[in-house]
């Protein structure tokens, strides 16, 4: 058995120890805000917050999750109550088939929880290891940054 | 669909039929409840049904892959229409529900699908008009429309609602083709930017995609791949898996899986089951590709261009030029691998696939199940996406025979290494082009020569279900229409263009965004500078004194004045210093028939290393008329951002077995450091056709960055990927 707190919640859960955290998100407490993109922490699309940090939960056991909290794309905030971060993709109209968009926003997430004013050239080396196949990256640039002035305003 | 109705709380959770019945209104579900909803295209309730409450249903047999026709489609109906965009919900990609409008490619969707949709509307506003005029007791002329209520013009409280009218209730009403369209002068809903209605569901977690989509008593799938491409299957250790809980193994002939009630578990065992392969080594040597491509034997040629005389021009021409271009073999990658659930029994097969062709789908999938198409029924749920066919459709096959072999339902989810290793290709291209040039320097004589695999164009590739499973199916190979744009945009007075399709080309080909068309303007628009700068004239310049078309030259004059663009001819003078700056232009009427585009590229070569950097692209874009211009900006920088990976940094890797690029360690793509400034200049003509956006500006890319590159270095690239080691080469050559 392990115990998981996410999104503020704790559950106990029968799995097997060397499940990468991302399938308990996914197939056993049924959220979808973090993507199965590559199974090798290439992409970024699994990304989820564990005590603030972004952590590639496709190759993170969830038995090596011990007490750290996690927070996923659903944790932030939702259609009528989005996170700022939300907030500016939405505003930016920051996705095309949006597949790593749980990526880009809890990377955003980790990035301006320990950023403040971040320049473009910050905003792009913090995304660096977040991959995009559409080509929204223009668009999600402009959100980061719009996120940073709502998230700077809202504090 | 009804089948499936359950009250199981899992189901209801993630389940892509609970958002399909959500959005059918009364109307459609009356329909169905009384009797089958039309899907020929000739009908008006094939597209369209107005509910009590005024609500709008529009079916599409075309899918929103990421291009944002969910808002565009709905904004041509809610414009046409007189009502709220937010009364019109959209219903796409159920075979069962919607009208086959041909596969979501080749930018098509507004172009073709929204044109139809659009002209149903119009008759369904005659003939609301006509109940309204009944009903009002006032001709015509005296009646106004506004948000889906019918008024008389001078007594406004003279009113009766679409809802009132109609709802609930079938048109009964065959698609007018002469019903009138509304002025474009008059548009409030076309033309406008408008958001995306699925952008806040993706950026919270709840829209629910393909993968994320379950249904009761489903197991999880995972095929096992072969070693190398051609191999068979020798021998199954079944035992090598028993210590996984819950697992079975699955196998018809070739075809090789396994089944388990956890996803983990199945992911695990596909890593662990121990299998005997047969050796093959049927791919050509890598190093020997051209040598291998100009070697296939040639199936058939097809002309694509023939005005004058090109060889007797070209004799008399006061200069020559000749040269060769290939371009890498490419993959789709998609972030997200390739994902399907079916669930086949007692002879029907219920399907959920993001596949761009749910109606196409639809019959292959019937091939791989040997069953009548007409008890296959698939639903489109949104996929990673999938520029192109992509993996989609053969795990959409994979998991209908698994499901139809243990007969339960299945999902099954590609790896990385399945959807890099196994989507079908987009295949090698070679060209070779000559141009002779008058006294004054202009073109007189332009032949060029393509080398691309034939294209059964009826055919879809094979599945490699049915394939493993040595399933009965067509030999057939399809890249798609890749000979298109081989002929030039400009009207030089002799022209002589053919492309040579060959029999086989060593991988299993399909279209990838912009197929051949990227690759001929590439060869095109790079080979006309090398002709401009061997008679010393400015890139821009150049091309406009052979252009005649005054839609081509706007969007030409509009790119070079965007970018600032000083004329001059190429190479830049100044190429001193370790990093050299330089510009390059291009400029396409895409298939020669529609969207107009011309970009201008700003380069940094790092003479060192080798390495280009895009800083900059600038586009100038005329599509027609503009649906939803926020949607055609999204488009255009999804095009050359792509691209410009696509160009500096990707090809396939393989030895003679299989691919070996199967991650994005060894296919790299671009990242967010590398990304250039897009910037975009929309040409807007309201009185034009809507025409595609999807795919014409990525013809811009390789042949601008390519220009952009001699402009600053002095040395022409001819071979996408543009590696640094190329470039390297290059300058070496020229030292």
């Amino acid at each position: 058995m392990v115990t998981l707190v996410v999104n503020g919640k704790s559950h106990r859960l029968d799995v097997e120890p060397d499940t990468p955290l991302l399938y308990v998100l996914r197939d056993n407490l049924g959220l979808h805000g973090p993507k199965f993109g590559c199974g090798l922490a290439q992409c970024g699309s699994c990304t989820v917050l564990m005590d603030g940090k972004a952590v590639r939960s496709c190759t993170f056991a969830v038995s090596k999750v011990g007490q750290g909290k996690i927070v996923t794309l659903e944790g932030l905030g939702t259609p009528a109550k989005p996170h700022p971060i939300q907030q500016a993709f939405i505003d930016e109209q920051a996705a095309q088939c949006g597949y790593c968009v749980n990526g880009m926003i809890m990377q955003t997430a980790a990035f301006l929880g320990a950023r403040r004013n971040p320049s473009e050239r910050d905003i792009r080396q913090a995304l660096a290891d977040n991959l995009c196949r559409c080509g929204t990256h223009q668009r999600i640039i402009a959100a980061v940054k719009r996120a940073a002035v709502l998230m700077g305003k809202g504090a | 669909m009804a089948t499936l109705v359950t009250t199981r709380r899992e189901f209801l959770v993630g389940t892509g039929a609970l958002v399909v019945s959500f959005s059918l209104t009364p109307g459609a579900l009356a329909q169905t409840a009384g009797k089958k909803k039309p899907v020929a295209p000739t009908e008006v309730d094939t597209f369209l049904a107005i509910a009590r409450d005024g609500t709008v249903t529009m079916y599409t047999g075309k899918v929103d892959i990421g291009t944002g026709i969910r808002a565009a489609l709905p904004q041509m109906v809610a414009e046409e229409l007189d009502v709220r965009l937010d009364r019109v919900k959209m219903v796409e990609g159920d075979t069962a529900l919607t009208p086959d409008q041909g596969p979501t490619w080749g930018s098509l969707s507004i172009q073709i699908a929204g044109v139809q949709i659009r002209q149903a509307a119009a008759t369904a506003r005659k003939a609301l008009i006509e109940l309204a005029v009944q009903k009002l007791g006032m001709p015509s002329a005296d009646l106004a429309v506004r948000e889906g209520v019918v008024f008389v013009r001078a007594e406004p409280h003279r009113r009766v609602a679409y809802g009132d009218l109609i709802g609930d209730q079938d048109f009964n009403l065959k698609v007018d083709p002469a019903a009138p369209l509304k002025n474009p002068k008059d548009y409030t809903i076309v033309s406008q930017p408008v958001p995306r209605p699925d952008i806040p569901g993706k950026v919270t977690g709840t829209h629910t995609y393909m993968h994320d989509f379950r249904v009761p008593g489903m197991l999880h799938a995972r095929v096992v791949r072969p070693p190398a491409i051609g191999a068979t299957l020798e021998r199954v250790d079944e035992a090598s898996v028993r210590r996984i809980k819950g697992v079975k193994v699955v196998r018809q002939n070739d075809f090789l899986a396994v089944v388990a009630e956890s996803e983990w578990a199945a992911v695990k065992a596909a890593r662990a089951l121990k299998a005997t392969w047969s050796k093959w080594e049927g791919l050509p040597e890598p190093a020997k590709l051209w040598e291998h491509v100009r070697n296939t034997p040639v199936a058939k040629d097809d002309v694509a261009a023939n005005v004058g005389n090109a060889k007797t021009a070209m004799a008399g021409a006061a200069k020559t030029l000749k040269a060769t271009y290939d371009f890498a073999i490419h993959t789709h990658g998609s972030m997200g691998p390739a994902c399907a659930v079916a669930d086949v029994r007692d002879g029907k097969a219920e399907i959920w696939s993001p596949s761009q062709a749910p109606h196409w789908l639809k019959r292959e999938v019937a091939v791989t199940l040997q069953m009548d198409p007409a008890n296959v029924h698939i639903q489109y749920l949104d996929g990673a996406g999938c520029y192109g066919r992509n993996g989609h459709e053969d795990c959409t096959a994979d998991a209908a025979l698994i499901s139809k072999l243990i007969g339960k339902p299945v999902r099954v989810q590609w790896s990385r290494e399945d959807e890099h290793g196994w989507d079908p290709k987009g295949p090698p291209t070679l060209l070779e082009l000559r141009a002779g040039l008058d006294a004054a320097g202009s073109v007189v004589a332009w032949e060029s020569e393509l080398w691309v695999p034939k294209a059964d164009l009826t055919e879809w590739p094979r599945t490699l279900a049915a394939t493993h499973a040595r399933i009965p199916q067509k030999e057939a190979i399809n890249p798609g229409n890749i000979h298109r744009n081989l002929d030039v945009s400009y009207p030089f007075p002799n022209q002589h263009s053919v492309a040579h399709r060959l029999a086989s080309t060593p991988f299993r080909p399909s279209w990838i965004r912009t197929p051949g068309r990227m690759q001929n303007s590439y060869a095109n628009e790079a080979f006309l500078d090398e002709c401009a700068a061997a008679v010393g004239a400015d890139p821009v310049e150049y091309r406009l004194r052979h252009l005649t078309d005054p839609r081509g030259i706007a969007v030409l004059r509009a790119a070079a004045m965007r970018a600032n663009w000083q004329p001059r001819p190429a190479p830049n003078r100044d190429q001193s210093g370790p990093i050299a700056k330089g510009r390059g232009v291009a400029y396409v009427k895409y298939e020669n028939t529609r969207t107009y585009v011309a970009g201008v590229a700003e380069v940094e070569v790092n003479k060192q290393t080798g390495a280009i950097r895009c800083t900059r692209f600038v586009v100038a874009h005329d599509c027609g008329l503009i649906i939803n211009p926020d949607g055609v900006r999204a488009q255009v920088e999804g095009n050359i951002i792509q691209t410009v990976s696509r160009t500096l940094k990707e090809e396939v890797k393989w030895n003679r077995s299989r691919v070996t690029s199967v991650d994005w360690a060894s296919y790299p793509i671009l990242r967010f450091p590398e990304v250039p400034e897009v910037v975009i200049e929309l040409i807007n003509r309201l009185n034009e056709p809507p025409w595609g956006v999807g795919e014409p500006a990525a013809c811009l890319p390789p042949p601008a960055i390519s220009n952009a590159v001699f402009d600053a270095i002095g040395v022409r690239l001819r071979s996408v990927p543009y590696t640094p080691a190329k470039v390297k080469a290059a300058l070496g050559a020229k030292a």
